[in-house]
């Protein structure tokens, strides 16, 4: 055993390489043929299906089961994109125990749903793996759309107006594409290389060219897009991250989840990645858990996340809460962070307040927790900075500082189309993202064609 | 404790479990190893007559289709009877028979349709002091095309006049075995006993091709691009098995006839049903073939609790007890009305029993109630049909009620009868019997 364990303070190289390649593989292992078969035959086939009145992208569920089960993965894969172009992401980030599977009635019925996340990973990675691509790219209508944001809402809209024969060009701020799929999925979920290798699937349609390096408000305007481009679609999700109003957070040691999860996704070799020997995440949802869990795997002794509020208001699924846990991560509640120690610049330990509800508020008690730590993981949430759509021309509307669109997602100006984590009512999950930008590129179609035709 | 021991036609054995003439039974090995793990009895693989053995195929001679987790549920075989030399079966009978005298040994027979050649191979086995003969006028793939097995037993004359030669040249008991490829098995079975059989088996194997390759075009099992029609068997088959016994057992002229159950048996249950319906006993392949020998010893404690659970004492208290309940469909009482009934607790909403009876029967099920997802049988429209009951993945969730005579059943607006009436005295039967004034 790596004796770099008990390493004090925020440091790389604690565990074995072997530890590293184990500790990040596969989260759930993909099914094989025989698995899928099996899986695939306990599906009932329902009636008006609950799995797929919960998925926000409505893939029709039991037809793409019953693909897979007459041995027909190509046709499973195709029902699955032909709502989901991101359908193989989506089969492995989605908390598919929060919707599809949450309402499958072998889980009403048995506490064991049908497996459908690994089912749809087993169809769309046959398909991938063959390259089989199923829309041919019509003829060029002579439209162009620009597309803030190569994430997960910007590809589906791209894709979308792609098969429309739209020309599409992608402006993405950070040097891959992807966005939180390549950046801000935990590096267990999404093995292989897996969010290029899906861009790379996505754009092969053709007609959809990507410029990383892009960023709005720094590189070009938005009246620069309105002006150039016949329609614009804003994916450009979340860029802040919201503080933890305590007292020292500028000290060394304390980190934006967000930044860490990247780094590991980005890191070539992860004994190189440093992480804290006691290590306390602020938060209570995935971005806590997904960091907490992989400052453990990569050798931190000791990982506690602190919500503020109860087990029950816990974003993060009771799924992720029994990963974290089976981890060796503790889960600590009703307590808020109200200074981080420091000695010498370096973060020593924090001080937490413990909290109970005052009527419907949210209130300290006074009583104080003192918890040793040598890194600080801020993950309390993103938030929307609309600075840099604000350049120049008019400006967007927003509702509770996102923005705002409507049911097929127009915003206030004309021309431009939002969706994904950046407007309001997201439910920052990568299916919906796909759905809002799938579903914005319908709409942007219907307004740059009569009839559907350019 | 229920006592199982079986005499069927004067042949005893421990159990009702024989194992059926087929691959299982070709050698000593296999019988002895059978015998250790329990069986009753083995219907010794078919014997031909002396000279040149068979030949098989050499690979495959198996096809089979699959449920879920590729549990076995039918299989085909194309294999011929026994290709090892005649002597050496004979020896090998005779010394099981010896070292195992409370078992059951019958021997299959299979020889050309010409009297002399029963009259050869009958004193052989005679001598190996075996229980008994089976006559193999079933097998339908290989040894029908050279007239015999199936082309034999689907021509009740034949089968009749082989059957006689049998009796009139042995003392042995003589079980004639019935092909199931033929559109009426009371006429073989009647020809058996008119030629004098003491029992018949059945069903033997159905002709079948298991698959195609889709990418050959060759039908399974595939030899070197070609496929034959193979004999079709076990758990698939027991239903047609099953009714072709049952048609035998209430046959006016074959009535009393001892029948050898035979077709997809796996379990105690299985065997329990072939019994009830008129089998005196049974013989398994398919289910041994696929779990090896053990499984008899699952069938024996099972058959024995179930017996002693319901107060049956012997197999006599057991053997056609369900015949009697067999019946032609114009004698079903149409008086009887029965509704389906969804037990909402039970209820997982996967909303078959809706789609199946929307789609397909009679608009009888909701799917939605007040806007909430709800599966509730519309008893005005519902004409007992049963179609929800089989496709409902929960066991007992959907039941058929029947409803007490005098009650209203919403559907017609009539109250239920408390008459037997059938449709022999129909009034839409145009042929109805009419009471004589």
């Amino acid at each position: 055993m790596a004796t770099g364990h008990f390493k004090e303070g925020i440091a790389g190289g604690r565990l074995s390489s072997e530890q590293y390649a184990d500790n990040f593989s596969d989260l759930h292992p993909p099914l094989d043929h025989h698995e899928a078969l099996v899986e695939s035959d306990r599906c009932y086939f329902c009636y008006d299906a609950p799995c797929m009145n919960a998925c926000p992208t409505s893939i029709d569920i039991p037809l793409f089961i019953r693909q897979i089960s007459t041995g027909n993965p190509i046709g499973s894969a195709k029902t699955i994109f032909d709502q989901n172009i991101l359908g193989g992401m989506c089969a492995r980030v989605c908390p598919t125990e929060t919707l599809c599977e949450e309402v499958c009635v072998r889980e009403v019925a048995e506490g064991k749903p049908v497996q459908i996340g690994r089912l749809q990973r087993y169809a769309t990675d046959v398909a991938m793996s063959e390259n089989k691509q199923f829309y041919p790219r019509p003829e060029p209508t002579g439209r162009s759309v620009a597309v803030v944001g190569a994430g997960p809402a910007g590809l589906a809209a791209a894709h979308r107006l792609a098969r429309h024969g739209h020309d599409v060009t992608i402006l993405e701020a950070r040097p891959k594409a992807g966005g939180l799929n390549e950046y801000g999925i935990a590096a267990y979920k999404s093995v292989d290389n897996f969010a290029q290798a899906e861009v790379d699937y996505v754009t092969s349609i053709g007609g959809i060219e990507i410029q990383n390096g892009k960023a709005l408000g720094r590189d070009y305007q938005l009246s620069d897009l309105i002006r150039n481009y016949d329609a614009v679609f804003l994916g450009m999700g979340l860029g802040g991250v919201n503080a933890l109003r305590a007292d020292g957070e500028d000290a060394d040691g304390v980190t934006n989840a967000v930044e860490f999860i990247a780094e590991l996704r980005q890191a070539s070799d992860l004994s190189g990645l440093p992480v804290g020997r006691r290590v306390v995440v602020i938060g209570g949802g995935m971005t806590a858990i997904d960091a907490a869990v992989q400052s453990k795997l990569l050798g931190a002794e000791e990982v506690t996340i602190c919500y503020r509020r109860g087990q029950e208001h816990m974003n993060a699924s009771g799924f992720e809460q029994d990963l974290a846990a089976a981890n060796g991560v503790t889960i600590r509640h009703w307590l808020q962070p109200k200074r981080v120690i420091a000695e010498g610049g370096k973060v020593s330990g924090i001080e937490l307040e413990y909290t109970a509800m005052n009527g419907d508020k949210l209130a300290g008690t006074g009583e104080m927790l003192m918890l040793v730590a040598d890194q600080v993981f801020k993950a309390i949430g993103q938030s929307f900075v609309p600075a840099a759509l604000n350049g120049s021309g008019a400006s967007i509307e927003l509702e509770a500082g996102r923005i705002k669109v409507d049911a097929e997602g127009r915003t206030s100006l004309a021309k431009v189309w939002a969706g994904g984590d950046c407007i309001f009512g997201g439910d920052d999950l990568t299916v919906s993202a796909v759905a809002q930008g799938r579903d914005a590129a319908e709409s942007i179609n219907r307004a740059l064609t009569s009839n559907g035709r350019a | 404790m229920a006592d199982i021991r079986n005499n069927f036609v004067g042949i005893k054995s421990p159990n009702p479990f024989w194992l059926a003439s087929a691959p299982p039974t070709d050698k000593a090995y296999n019988v002895i190893r059978a015998f250790k793990a329990g069986w009753g009895g083995v219907v010794w693989k078919t014997l031909g007559e002396e000279g040149p053995p068979v030949v098989n195929v050499n690979g495959p001679r198996y096809g089979a289709i699959w449920g879920a987790d590729r549990r076995l549920l039918g299989l085909n075989n194309i294999e011929l009877i026994t290709d090892r030399d005649l002597q050496v079966n004979l020896r090998e009978i005779k010394q099981v028979k010896k070292d195992w005298p409370d078992r059951a040994i019958v021997v299959s027979l299979m020889v050309p349709c010409v009297e002399d050649a029963w009259k050869a191979i009958l004193p052989v086995v005679e001598e190996t002091e075996a229980d008994g003969i089976e006559l193999n006028f079933g097998c339908p793939h290989g040894m029908s095309e050279r007239g015999m097995g199936a082309a034999v037993g689907q021509v009740p004359e034949y089968i009749e006049m082989v059957v006689r030669w049998c009796k009139q040249n042995t003392r042995m008991p003589v079980i004639t075995k019935l092909t199931p490829n033929i559109t009426d098995v009371r006429k073989p079975a009647r020809a058996a006993l008119s030629g004098g059989t003491d029992a018949v088996s059945l069903i033997n194997t159905i002709n079948s091709i298991t698959g195609v390759d889709l990418d050959s075009f060759a039908p399974q099992p595939t030899i070197d691009g070609k496929g034959s029609h193979g004999g079709y068997c076990g758990p698939a088959v027991k239903p047609i098995a099953m009714n072709m016994v049952a048609e035998i057992a209430r046959d006016p002229e074959t009535r009393g006839l001892p029948i050898s159950g035979i077709g997809g048996i796996t379990t105690w249950r299985d065997a329990a049903e072939f019994m009830a319906l008129g089998a005196g006993n049974v013989q398994v392949c398919t289910a041994a073939m696929t779990y090896g020998f053990k499984i008899v010893q699952e069938m024996v404690a099972g058959l024995e609790n179930w017996m002693d659970e319901k107060g049956h004492a012997s197999l006599d208290d057991i053997v056609g007890r369900a015949t009697p309940n067999v019946t032609d469909w114009q004698y079903l009482n149409l008086n009887y009305v029965a509704k389906a009934h969804i037990d909402q607790d039970a209820c997982i909403k996967c909303g078959r029993c809706h789609i199946a009876c929307e789609d397909t029967s009679h608009q009888a099920i909701t799917s939605m109630v007040d806007g909430k997802r709800h599966f509730e049988v519309i008893e005005a429209e519902c004409v007992g049909c049963n179609l929800c009951v089989n496709v409902c993945p929960v066991e007992n969730c959907i039941t058929m009620e029947p409803l007490a005579a005098g009650a209203m059943d919403q559907r017609t607006g009539k109250p239920v009868s408390p008459v037997y009436a059938n449709w022999t005295t129909h009034p839409n039967n145009p042929m109805a019997k009419v009471a004589a004034e």
